[in-house]
């Protein structure tokens, strides 16, 4: 059975895409993972395909793909930029993605090329109004 | 039961199918048989293949004859394994998915990787969809591919390619039969190369340099083989630095059949097994901590990633699988060993009596049961004598290498004793 | 109900193979040596695979037992929903092992192998009667390599033409391998929306046509086991846009000897001899997926070509417009063996009466299953028909648990979940094989867990128990593989 959007754990202090990415801005970083909505949505994820380090993407464009057992799907980059780590973690243990998605689940960190593109992004209120409509 | 649906005859039972649609009459079809009748059909039909104990054929080219222990077939054929479906119900299907684990493993040390696939229709549709998932996963845009590989497999490459944008270049063959590598270094944008070994020549490749040249274009290296009994004898592919393995495993334990159902046989190293083409079996836990297996990294596959699936495979050849299990099982470590040595030997044999005979063997590298042997010219009639006499040489080279004339691909196995082969050679060059 | 078909029986444990090896066992007889052992450098031979060593006994008794823990449509009723789980006649198994045919090597100079050629030839033949098609090629492997060979017949067709397009149609009930057969020939699936009734209208093809459009990939009768009653004017509109009508031939065995798919326009269409013609699914495969094409589209055709001449069969390799080659050899003429068999012993009125029995059989079980499940579509069906877990969702109970407490009942579930279309679908295909008295059994079986689904819902949960094994952790399988060893 998966979360009613008022069980849903969305943090106050980060910004969510319509995928139900989220970002977190650290300098000229941006942190991104998967919230806990779209990890909820998707079960158990068996597996993350990352990017590559030294890769760039445009915002909205597909960075990476999880996996659950039944189900695949993608996941859109919430702001243009180069990949500058990821988790390599989620290579053995996918599992953090279900467990702590905003903290040891995190996916990529992106030098981004514009951070006013944050600002296009939903706050964690918005986030849970959209998921109410879905 | 008409009854209960509510309606009078068998043909009110298509109320939904428009009647312009419907078709009036009989199909025009054989009429048909009683099964005694179609024994004594098939029995004729049968008798019109040149085959069976007066028949000699020293034809391989992807396809071997060899013995098969009567133990097989016999355990093959149990119901339980042929009338079922694909494992998706695992606890219904656990005879089937660990026979496939079993299979997958004793592939994998065949082959040298660290896993491999469920089974592909073929050695040329496994190595042309290893090809694929190789050049894909590079990003770049170049696939090389050796001219001694079996020339239908390249053909099924070709036809693989063709619509994708991919570029196949062709790597030529050296004076002593195997493919030449100096080219590689100059390929720009080369994201993957296929180097059959034994090759279609029957010639060893040295695949070691092939997978380091390879790599150093960092481009994955496919090898592939159409005669898997000379990984009991030779170095493995994935021990010489393969990325991927693929090849046609029919020699271990299945029937000629006319060309199939065979075995494609694909294999991996861990760091590629996520984009691998078809089904895996893995281990799995079930509810009281018990072990069992499952099919699983089903995320590769068109049921769930549909157009973006590494593969449109759905149905492979589970059962050829199970029999190449099968037939492993009952050789044996030892016995692979001694069997692949022994069709390496009497290969040999034949090569030197042909040699000393009178006729050339153009390729001077090493082969292991099968090798280019070219008759003397003004002996060309030999081929046409023997055939006559239910003695097929072995595959014409003419119509695939236009440079090969008077060229013969001869193969020799278990199945042929000393005798055999002195008669032949008396045969052919008398 | 009476009885229970499934009961506990003695299940044996079985090690895996390596666990039962003893140094030194063979379990096979290796011929004599009689040449002498000939010099193969050092750096060319490695230490040999590591097999395990068993002995004859060891090897029967281990797949003997592993066996067991198998179902089979030998065991018992098997209405996998577009599978066509029919039975597979025994004398089939026969003529497949025919040392003339299962010892025939496939380079055989064609005078050599005329018995092979003129199957094939034959073959061909009966499935352009059937289909209505003119051309066919057995080569294809399997189904999905049907679906890819008749894609690639599409793409050297528009070639010809001499304009490629980029896109090919899908029905949203369609098969997962068709937008990746699609994929591979480098076109992107267009997905088209069936209506109300779950098949396609003409007005949401003709939205999404146009001269892009390679074409559109219909299975008739569709996955929701219904027949595509608008497919006539469906394939005039896309043939009017110079498109062409492929059909999935998956769902045959409604059909034949009723509807020829290519007098109602369907240009290309493969066939599954694994599913219609009664070869045995052998867990998995090997099968077998001709495709019959139109006269105009026979030059594209694979290569070689079976042709006869007077008496004289034989293969032609010289076809400049041809796709190619889609396997190392013919195909899989030990499958296409066995259904040629079959077609021998069936005849037209046969086959006609399959195609009955079949829809009656589906219909049937339709019928007498309306009050337990929910009914997807509520028209006569054809072959298969597709219930949903609507009415046991209130009690907690999905599609997954009935399937997983009816093989505790001792039958094989129906497919699941497929298609996508109807939300946790389950979906019987009974084919003609079984007789009222197994599909009354069955229906009874179903009934009886529906009944412990409001009653004992934990029953259900808890299931399968009487198996091998129970349900099996699937996330941790596919989180942290174990594909060997």
């Amino acid at each position: 059975m998966t979360k009613e959007a008022h069980e849903l754990n969305l943090p106050a202090d980060i910004k969510y895409a319509k995928a139900h990415e989220w970002a977190r801005v650290d300098g000229e970083i941006v942190i991104v993972g998967l919230d806990d909505y779209a990890q909820d949505q998707l079960g158990d994820i068996v597996f993350v395909e990352m990017p590559e380090v030294g890769e760039t993407f445009d915002k909205d464009s597909v960075f990476a793909n999880v996996e659950s057992v039944k189900a695949v799907s993608e996941c859109y980059s919430p702001v243009s930029g180069e990949i500058v780590e990821i988790n390599e973690r989620l290579e053995d243990e996918p599992e953090l993605v279900n467990n702590d998605c905003y903290g040891d689940g995190w996916f990529v960190k992106i030098k981004a090329t514009n951070l006013a593109e944050m600002d296009s992004l939903m706050d964690h209120e918005k986030c849970r109004a959209s998921v109410k409509g879905e | 039961m008409l009854e209960v649906i509510g309606v009078k005859s068998l043909d009110d039972l298509f109320p939904t199918i428009p009647d312009d649609s419907k078709i009036n009459q009989e199909l025009d079809l054989p009429e048909a048989l009683t099964e005694w009748e179609l024994n004594d059909h098939m029995d004729q039909l049968a008798a019109k293949m040149a085959t069976g104990p007066g028949v000699k054929t020293y034809l391989g080219a992807g396809s071997y004859d060899h013995y098969v222990p009567a133990s097989v077939p016999f355990v093959l054929s149990r119901s339980e394994f042929v009338t079922s479906y694909t494992p998706y119900q695992p606890e219904m299907s656990q005879g089937t998915l660990q026979a496939i684990y079993e299979y997958q493993t004793m592939s994998c040390a065949l082959m040298g990787t660290d896993v491999s696939t469920a089974s592909h229709y073929d050695g040329a549709t496994a190595m042309a969809e290893g090809l694929l998932i190789a050049v894909r996963k590079s990003r770049k845009n170049k696939v090389a591919i050796s001219a001694a590989i079996h020339p239908f497999y390249r053909q099924v490459i070709h036809t693989y390619f063709e619509p994708t944008g991919f570029e196949l270049v062709e790597l030529p063959y050296l004076p002593d039969g195997r493919t030449d590598l100096t080219g590689l270094a100059g390929i720009e944008d080369l994201g993957a190369v296929g180097v059959q070994s034994p090759n279609f020549f029957g010639c060893i490749e040295d695949l070691g340099a092939a997978a380091e040249a390879t790599h150093d274009k960092k481009a994955f290296f496919v090898a592939g083989f159409s005669e898997a009994l000379a990984y009991g004898l030779l170095k493995s592919p994935g021990s010489q630095g393969a990325d991927l393995v693929a090849g046609e495993g029919q020699s271990l334990g299945v029937s000629r059949s006319f060309g199939g159902p065979y075995l494609g046989m694909l294999g991996a190293t861990k760091k590629l097994m996520r984009i691998l083409p078809g089904r895996l079996v893995g281990r799995a836990k079930d509810m009281d901590g018990k072990d069992g297996f499952v099919l699983t990294l089903s995320a590769r596959e068109q049921h769930i990633r549909r157009e973006k699936a590494t593969s449109n495979i759905c149905t492979n050849v589970g059962l050829c699988a199970v029999q190449a299990a099968m037939y492993m099982a009952s050789i044996g470590k030892a016995g692979i060993k001694e069997l692949a040595r022994l069709n390496h030997d009497k290969a040999e044999y034949l090569k030197r009596k042909l040699t000393t005979a009178g006729a050339a063997v153009p390729f001077s590298s090493p082969t292991f049961n099968e090798f280019v042997v070219q008759l003397p010219s003004g002996k060309e009639a030999a081929y046409q004598r023997l055939l006559d006499k239910n003695i097929v040489l072995g595959l014409p080279l003419e119509k695939f290498y236009p440079e090969l004339s008077r060229c013969y691909l001869v193969c020799v196995t278990e199945t042929k004793t000393k005798d055999d082969l002195d008669a032949l050679t008396k045969e052919l060059l008398s | 109900m009476t009885e229970k078909v499934g009961t506990t029986g003695l299940v044996l444990s079985e090690k895996l193979l390596w666990e039962k090896s003893r140094p030194g066992r063979c379990g096979m007889s290796i011929p004599k040596r009689d040449v002498e052992e000939s010099p193969l450098d050092d750096s060319l031979t490695g230490e040999g695979p590591e097999l395990p060593e068993l002995s004859e006994i060891d090897v029967i008794r281990h797949y003997t037992r592993l066996s067991t823990w198998n179902y089979g449509v030998d065991t018992g009723t098997y209405p996998l929903g577009s599978c066509t789980m029919k039975y597979n006649p025994k004398t089939n198994e026969r003529q497949a092992a025919l040392p003339g045919f299962a010892g025939a090597h496939p380079l055989l100079p064609t005078e050599k192998a005329q018995g092979a050629l003129e199957i094939m030839h034959t073959l061909e033949q009966a499935f352009a009667e059937i289909t209505g098609l003119d051309a066919v090629t057995l080569q294809p492997a399997a189904g999905a390599h049907g679906e890819m060979t008749g894609m690639l017949v599409i793409h050297a067709y528009h070639k010809k033409q001499g304009r490629q397009r980029t896109k090919v149609l899908i029905p949203d009930t369609a098969h997962g391998t068709n937008p990746a057969s699609v994929a591979l020939c480098g076109y992107e699936p267009i997905p088209v929306v069936s209506d109300e009734n779950g098949i396609l209208s003409v007005e949401s093809v003709a939205a999404v046509m146009d001269e892009d459009v390679a074409g559109i990939m219909v299975t008739n009768p569709n996955t929701l086991g219904l027949y595509e009653e608008n497919l006539k004017q469906i394939a005039a509109l896309i043939h009017a846009k110079g498109g062409l009508v492929y059909g999935d031939g998956a769902n045959l065995n409604a059909v034949m000897g009723i509807v020829q798919m290519g007098k109602v326009g369907i240009d290309v269409m493969h066939l599954n001899l694994h599913k219609t013609f009664s070869t045995p699914h052998g867990g998995g495969g090997p099968g077998s997926g001709p495709v019959c094409v139109t006269r105009e589209l026979e030059p594209y055709l694979p290569v070689p070509r079976v042709t006869k001449t007077g008496d004289l069969f034989d293969l032609d390799w010289n076809r400049p417009d041809s796709i190619g080659k889609l396997g190392a050899f013919y195909g899989h003429f030990g499958v296409m063996l066995r259904a040629y068999a079959y077609l021998r012993m069936m005849g037209a009125a046969g086959l006609k009466k399959t195609s009955q029995l079949a829809v009656l059989n589906a219909n049937y079980v339709k019928e007498q299953l309306r009050d337990t499940l929910h009914l997807a579509y509520d028209r006569p069906c054809m072959h298969e028909c597709i219930f949903s877990d609507k009415n046991q969702k209130p009690h907690h109970i999905t599609t997954m648990d009935m399937a997983k407490r009816l093989i505790d009942h001792g039958y094989h579930p129906p497919t699941v979940y497929f298609p996508l279309v109807v939300e946790g679908a389950i979906m019987f295909e009974p084919t003609e094989s079984e007789s009222k008295d197994e599909l009354d059994q069955y229906i009874a079986a179903f009934k009886a867990v529906a009944q412990e689904a409001t009653e004992n819902p934990d029953a259900l949960h808890q299931a399968p128990k009487a198996t091998v094994v129970r349900r099996l952790d699937e996330t941790t399988a596919a989180r942290k593989p174990c594909l060997a060893g």
